[in-house]
């Protein structure tokens, strides 16, 4: 039954909506700043996926291109976050989002 | 078949994606974000994006997952803090917050919100005097998009720069390392 639905892009748009979503609510609730970084990667990926499907849809190989475009901005990201997360490390012996009040009023 | 793969696989990376946030290890996070990557990776294929499914393992899954894998040795992240709240109602906020998130998302993904308009060569994903799916890729990539190919290389280059200029420690006596790994220890 399963086997002869039709795959349209609606489902991988709705997909990628909940993998989008589940990056969101984990910034929002995590306080580990490793862990937030992992869900913004989950959302950077759930935007991948929408890119693919609507150059599926689309029939333009553009969409694939854009991927890769993606990626350099994730790996990019990553890179300057961790070094980032190294060096709060460093100076308040402590990564979670608590350790970050120096701005606080 | 397709749909098969499709609900296999999505179920997978939707679980991935849960633990990742659940979970209270951060090396147990990466492990599951590993799971969501490759199921990701398997979505790609089924859509025809042979190129970038491979770009995926070994680019995320193989390089930035290292990468967290990596700061998480290094600093010996395995304090058990991450599911106590200190603000009130933080937590239920960010649920209601991600709910209506989703309900728009989804709202969007109903619609018709893209024109279906080309790019300018609009190389397609099958058929066509193209080649493989590598040579379409490289075609649109090294024609269409070579200004923001370019641009890449400059913010690769910046990346780099920042990362090693944010991680050098610059005038601090070597024995500031001793007492931050004794503290961390205790």
């Amino acid at each position: 039954m399963i086997a002869a639905l039709d795959i349209t892009p609606n489902f991988y748009l709705v997909l990628a909506a909940l993998l989008f979503t589940i990056g969101t609510v984990g910034v929002l609730i995590r306080r580990n700043v490793i862990v937030m970084f992992m869900s913004v990667e989950l959302m950077l990926n759930a935007v991948n996926l929408t890119f693919v499907a609507f150059a599926r849809a689309l029939d333009d190989t553009a969409g694939q291109v854009i991927v890769f475009f993606t990626l350099v901005v994730a790996a990019a990201e990553v890179a300057v976050g961790l070094a980032i997360i190294v060096a709060i490390f460093r100076r308040r012996r402590g990564a979670t989002a608590d350790d970050l009040t120096v701005l606080k009023g | 078949m397709t749909a098969v793969l499709f609900f296999v696989f999505g179920a997978a990376s939707i679980a991935g994606a849960l633990g990742v946030v659940l979970s209270e290890n951060p090396v147990h996070s990466a492990l599951f974000l590993v799971q969501t990557l490759m199921s990701v990776a398997v979505l790609f294929l089924i859509q025809d994006a042979e190129l970038v499914a491979a770009v995926q393992v070994i680019v995320y899954a193989g390089a930035i997952v290292v990468l967290f894998l990596f700061v998480i040795m290094l600093l010996g992240v395995d304090r058990r803090e991450a599911l106590t709240e200190t603000l009130r109602f933080q937590r239920p906020i960010a649920l209601a917050l991600g709910a209506v998130l989703l309900a728009e998302i989804v709202y969007l993904a109903g619609h018709r919100w893209a024109t279906g308009a080309h790019t300018a060569r609009g190389v397609p994903i099958e058929g066509g005097d193209f080649g493989n799916n590598i040579e379409r890729v490289a075609r649109v990539l090294f024609t269409d998009f070579l200004w923001p190919f370019q641009l890449t290389a400059v913010l690769l280059v910046i990346a780099v720069v920042g990362s090693v200029s944010l991680a050098r420690r610059s005038g601090e006596r070597p024995d500031g390392v001793a007492s931050t790994g004794e503290e961390t220890a205790s």
